[in-house]
């Protein structure tokens, strides 16, 4: 953990060193203030509470690279099965960590789909208004991505537009024979009255030991509309931690949903806020693991105004010795009055050496509020089982058909029929079946 | 079709049944009556291959094959229901779907192709007007807040769709009112037919008023202690299951 921070300090001096005359704008201010305050809390560790259940030692320890070298290598064919099939999309593909414009489909038409490199470069309002202002201080490792925070997405909705197809993102890792370490940085602008889905998925290419810390600030102006997925299936010698922040505004829509089937290791740092009376927030996730794998998901519903709604349904299965982890956090501030918010999260435990830590966290200070949790751990219900096996379906398919239902209704705020469908293909996958309907 | 010989079960080290012998024919019903606790429902579960439940003793033989190593989707296959006393609830399975892939897995398991989706629904359609189902039905989730009376329906439902060549009945007469009652019989009279075979599983008579038996069994303590006809229905109707208790304890 020192090496790696160590290695960090040195590359954050080269990073200032390129940077030339950049070094004196408000991005960079905030960068180095950030840096300053990931050396000052460090990794962090099982004594911090908010990692108690996760032990990141051995995902650090790797000799990762910091700057990978830029890799032309990958064509279209290569990185096509991540992306949906049947649907058009706005692609941004980024290949360690730099961004591919000839692996892209970005447009400027009416709405902005581009690169973060690009937002900075050209609309420093924006970078003054919105970098580094969701993202919670106090989070070290999403510190780190915004002392490093040079490439991603970009994507701002312009007002009362929706935009017209789903914008897919795509990180790609391929340093051959070499571990690497990449920050990819996303600002998501959502305005007034505007819509968009995002689709974003981070994919090794490499055998080798992949860290992606990723961060993703995220504004829903006024009567904003904005679906945004999380596909995280990565092979199993990738990690990711993934921080990501969303300030919500008056009368805006916000669904996250964050599906996990892949990866040795994930940490969510998924946070709401919500600035402004009647938004709407919902939360969903589907874990899907098992052997040597491990799903840390934090989040954080931030009631900070009257009449807000939020809903979340994390659901989990795990299978083999995999190791998953909710923390779901509610705050009801004293005077967010009529809030409503409720939170499930609902377990599966395959074996006996899969385990769970759940931990759903209320804190309400305020009287007039609707909001309930509930937290369930089980095994498949072998009453269940046995009834369907004497309608003639076989054990193995039972138990998939059980789990397939269990899952299933965290996939509610999946609109795009193609995501819906690789969806519930992957989840069938996952439970090794081929189930002949979907649910 | 079905023949039962000296069957002897166990759950955990408690022994349940104490040497069942019964034959069914096809074409047959039979009603097997007993007070609680006398092992009715054991005897249905282990017809229908329940792993809880260990075979001690003796063996069921099914259209002349022993089912002791069938596992419970292989038996049905082989064309043997059981109609649950308490249907389980499965949240996010529709009926729909949940019924297409029991006959689709039994078709497979008998090297069928699936059936034509077509040719399915106006099936469902069919039998859904035989038990007077509505069609919301389908698309809910299976047993998931369904009343008594609409969980026994669907069993009902599921054996008109599956055509099973011997269904038993568990106690299906319980929770149901009268209406009901005479709906979900006159369901199964209709599946009737000389080729399949019938237990009907109850504690009292009033089911046997509308699913008529050719035989009657009662069950006390693991065994049967008297078989007769109708009759002996009506009889322990009017005289309880005491004179019987009495009887197998001389």
């Amino acid at each position: 953990m020192e090496a790696l921070k160590d290695k960090l300090e040195s590359s954050f001096l080269v990073l200032e060193n390129e940077l030339n005359g950049e070094a004196q704008s408000t991005v960079h201010a905030l960068r180095r203030e950030a840096f300053q305050r990931f050396l000052q809390m460090g990794f962090p560790t099982k004594r911090h509470e908010e990692w108690r259940y996760t032990n990141l030692k051995p995902i650090l320890k790797p000799d990762y690279r910091i700057f990978p070298k830029e890799d032309t290598s990958v064509e279209f064919k290569d990185i096509k099965r991540f992306f949906l099939s049947d649907q058009d999309t706005y692609k941004l593909v980024f290949v360690d960590g730099v961004y591919s414009s000839w692996l892209s489909e970005t447009t400027h038409q009416g709405f902005d789909v581009c690169t973060f490199s690009n937002m900075l470069n050209k609309y420093k309002d924006v970078s003054d208004e919105y970098f580094a202002k969701a993202l919670p201080k106090d989070e070290a490792l999403a510190a780190v991505n915004t002392a490093f925070a040079k490439e991603g997405a970009f994507i701002r909705i312009k007002k009362n537009i929706t935009a017209d197809k789903p914008v897919e993102l795509l990180f790609v890792s391929t340093d051959h024979g070499h571990e690497i370490m990449t920050q990819p940085r996303n600002l998501v602008v959502v305005e007034e009255n505007a819509e968009v889905t995002i689709i974003e998925r981070h994919q090794s290419l490499s055998e080798s030991a992949v860290l992606t810390n990723t961060a993703t600030e995220i504004f829903a102006l006024r009567s904003s509309r904005l679906n945004y997925y999380k596909i995280q299936n990565d092979n199993d010698t990738a990690s990711l931690i993934d921080s990501t922040s969303i300030k919500q505004y008056r009368n805006s829509s916000v669904n996250v949903g964050t599906f996990s089937f892949g990866n040795k290791f994930v940490r969510n740092n998924l946070n709401f806020f919500l600035e402004e009376e009647h938004t709407e927030s919902t939360l969903d996730g589907i874990t899907i693991i098992s052997d040597g794998q491990t799903v840390d998901h934090h989040t954080l519903v931030d009631h900070k105004v009257p009449n807000c709604f939020s809903d979340e349904m994390y659901k989990g299965i795990y299978d083999g010795n995999a190791k998953g982890i909710f923390n779901g956090k509610v705050m009801v501030h004293p005077h967010a009055q009529k809030t409503n918010a409720f939170q499930q999260n609902n377990n599966v435990l395959l074996t006996d050496k899969a385990s769970i830590d759940t931990k759903p966290q209320l804190e309400i200070y305020a009287d007039d509020v609707k909001c309930s949790h509930g937290c369930t751990i089980g095994q498949l219900d072998d009453d269940a089982l046995f009834y369907m096996m004497t309608r003639g379906i076989p054990e193995k398919e039972g138990k998939a058909l059980l789990l397939y239902a269990f899952a299933n209704n965290a996939l509610r705020n999946v609109k795009i029929p193609a995501l819906r469908k690789r969806l519930n293909k992957q989840i069938a996958n996952k439970l090794n079946v081929n189930l002949d309907f979907e649910l | 079709m079905l023949k039962i010989t000296n069957l002897h079960a166990n759950i955990g080290d408690k022994e349940i049944l104490k040497g069942i012998n019964l034959e069914v024919k096809p074409g047959e019903i039979h009603a097997i009556m007993g007070p609680n606790g006398s092992g009715k429902s054991t005897l249905s579960s282990v017809i229908a291959g329940r792993e809880d439940y260990e075979i001690t003793a003796g063996h069921i033989d099914f259209e002349g094959e022993d089912l002791s190593d069938l596992d419970a989707d292989e038996r049905a296959h082989k064309g043997i229901f059981l109609s649950f006393q308490y249907p389980v609830e499965i949240p996010g399975v529709t009926v729909t779907n949940f019924i297409k892939t029991a006959i689709n897995e039994i078709r497979k398991a008998r090297g069928q192709e699936p059936m034509p989706a077509n040719i399915m629904l106006k099936q469902m359609r069919e039998k859904m007007g035989l038990l007077e189902i509505d069609s919301a039905f389908l698309s809910r989730s299976l047993n998931t807040g369904f009343s008594g009376g609409e969980k026994k329906r669907n069993e009902i439902f599921q054996m008109a769709m599956l055509d099973p060549k011997l269904a038993i009945l568990d106690e299906t007469d319980s929770g149901l009112d009268i209406d009901a009652l005479r709906i979900v019989s006159n369901g199964v009279n209709k599946l009737k037919s000389e080729k399949n075979a019938i237990i009907v599983i109850t504690h009292y008579q009033r089911l046997l008023d509308y699913i008529v038996p050719d035989f009657v069994h009662v069950l006390h303590q693991g065994r049967i202690v008297k078989s007769g006809d109708k009759s002996l229905a009506h009889e322990l109707e009017s005289k309880g299951y005491d004179w019987l208790k009495e009887e197998a304890a001389l």
